[in-house]
């Protein structure tokens, strides 16, 4: 388990908005490109790592209740679509330089550290 | 059951407060919710903006998280297919204590091949499309999965009607309410 807030700073991700709420737990993640996939596969309260920013996405971290976004590859979202999520859900949205690639692996690494740490 | 149902008066406003007797055998009506959405021709962001309304809507009902992701999905899903192959139509949501019910209604070219549209990975999303996140063929598949039952009427050059039912109840439903 990780929060948020360390979350965005292994990936030394910016805030594009919810800060107040990065001290959410995470307990599993999931990235994809595909809207579908997301809706059939992610379950509830994760962290979806993704390159997509339309409208779209954002809609659908709502509908698949996820506890955040991150945007790779330093892409970010226009601003009418960050405000959607300020006026509705108000899920953070982060974003990082890391691609895709780097971003799972780096997180994953530091899953398997902790878990080492602290076996469970 | 009753607190739903004193919720759901608050809500609607259809049944006095002051009958205390919540016996529902006392009303002549089931009380409804219906609610409407417009989806015009490639309008996603409507198809996305009613799967969140009718989420909130559900939520003040005080419905479990799991039914309402279901409920979620499949709005979104039917909605953006009426957006990306529908041309357009409308989305209607009907709701009663027992069961939802989501209908998209659209004047597109309809579905040739229902079972082979019913398979996953099948999609004749353009690239355009596919560069937004959508036509990896699996949102008809994640309707069925997400609904306790599903219509899909369709025609060729005429249009599509799809209706798909979540139940509340234990005995029909996946999932209780
Ligand atoms: N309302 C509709 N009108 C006409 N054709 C449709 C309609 N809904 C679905 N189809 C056809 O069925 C195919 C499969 O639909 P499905 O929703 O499973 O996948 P998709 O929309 O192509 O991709 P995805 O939903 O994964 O983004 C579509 O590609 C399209 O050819
Ligand atoms: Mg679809």
């Amino acid at each position: 388990m990780m929060t948020l807030r360390e979350i965005q700073t292994h990936l030394d991700a910016e805030i594009l908005c919810g800060e107040d709420q990065l001290d959410r737990e995470v307990c599993g993640a999931f990235a994809c490109d595909l809207i579908s996939e997301m809706l059939a596969s992610a379950s509830s309260h994760v962290l979806l790592i993704t390159s997509l920013t339309n409208a779209h996405v954002v809609h659908t971290a709502e509908v698949i209740d996820a506890l955040g976004v991150i945007f790779v590859g330093g892409r970010r979202p226009a601003e009418d679509v960050i405000e959607i999520v300020k006026k509705n859900s108000k899920i953070p949205l982060l974003t990082t330089k890391c691609q895709m690639f780097d971003c799972c692996g780096l997180l994953f690494s530091k899953v398997v550290q902790a878990d080492r740490k602290d076996p469970p | 059951m009753v607190f739903f149902f004193q919720k759901w008066y608050r809500l609607t406003g259809r049944i006095p407060h002051n009958r205390k007797d919540m016996a529902v055998d006392t009303f002549q009506y089931t009380p409804k919710i219906n609610l409407e959405f417009a989806i015009g021709e490639k309008d996603f962001f409507m198809a996305g903006e009613s799967a969140s309304r009718v989420k909130k809507t559900l939520q003040q009902l005080g419905m479990k998280q799991e039914i309402i992701k279901r409920i979620s999905i499949i709005i979104y899903e039917a909605a953006m297919n009426v957006a990306i192959h529908g041309s357009q139509g409308m989305l209607r949501v009907f709701i009663t204590p027992e069961e939802i019910m989501i209908e998209t209604e659209d004047t597109g070219g309809g579905i040739p091949d229902v079972d082979l549209a019913m398979k996953e990975g099948y999609s004749t999303a353009t690239h355009e499309i596919r560069e937004m996140g959508f036509g990896a063929g699996m949102g008809l598949p994640n309707i069925k999965q997400c609904s306790d039952e599903l219509k899909i009427d369709t025609k060729v050059g005429v249009g599509t009607l799809l209706q798909a039912t979540v139940y509340f109840t234990d005995n029909k439903g996946k999932t209780s309410r």
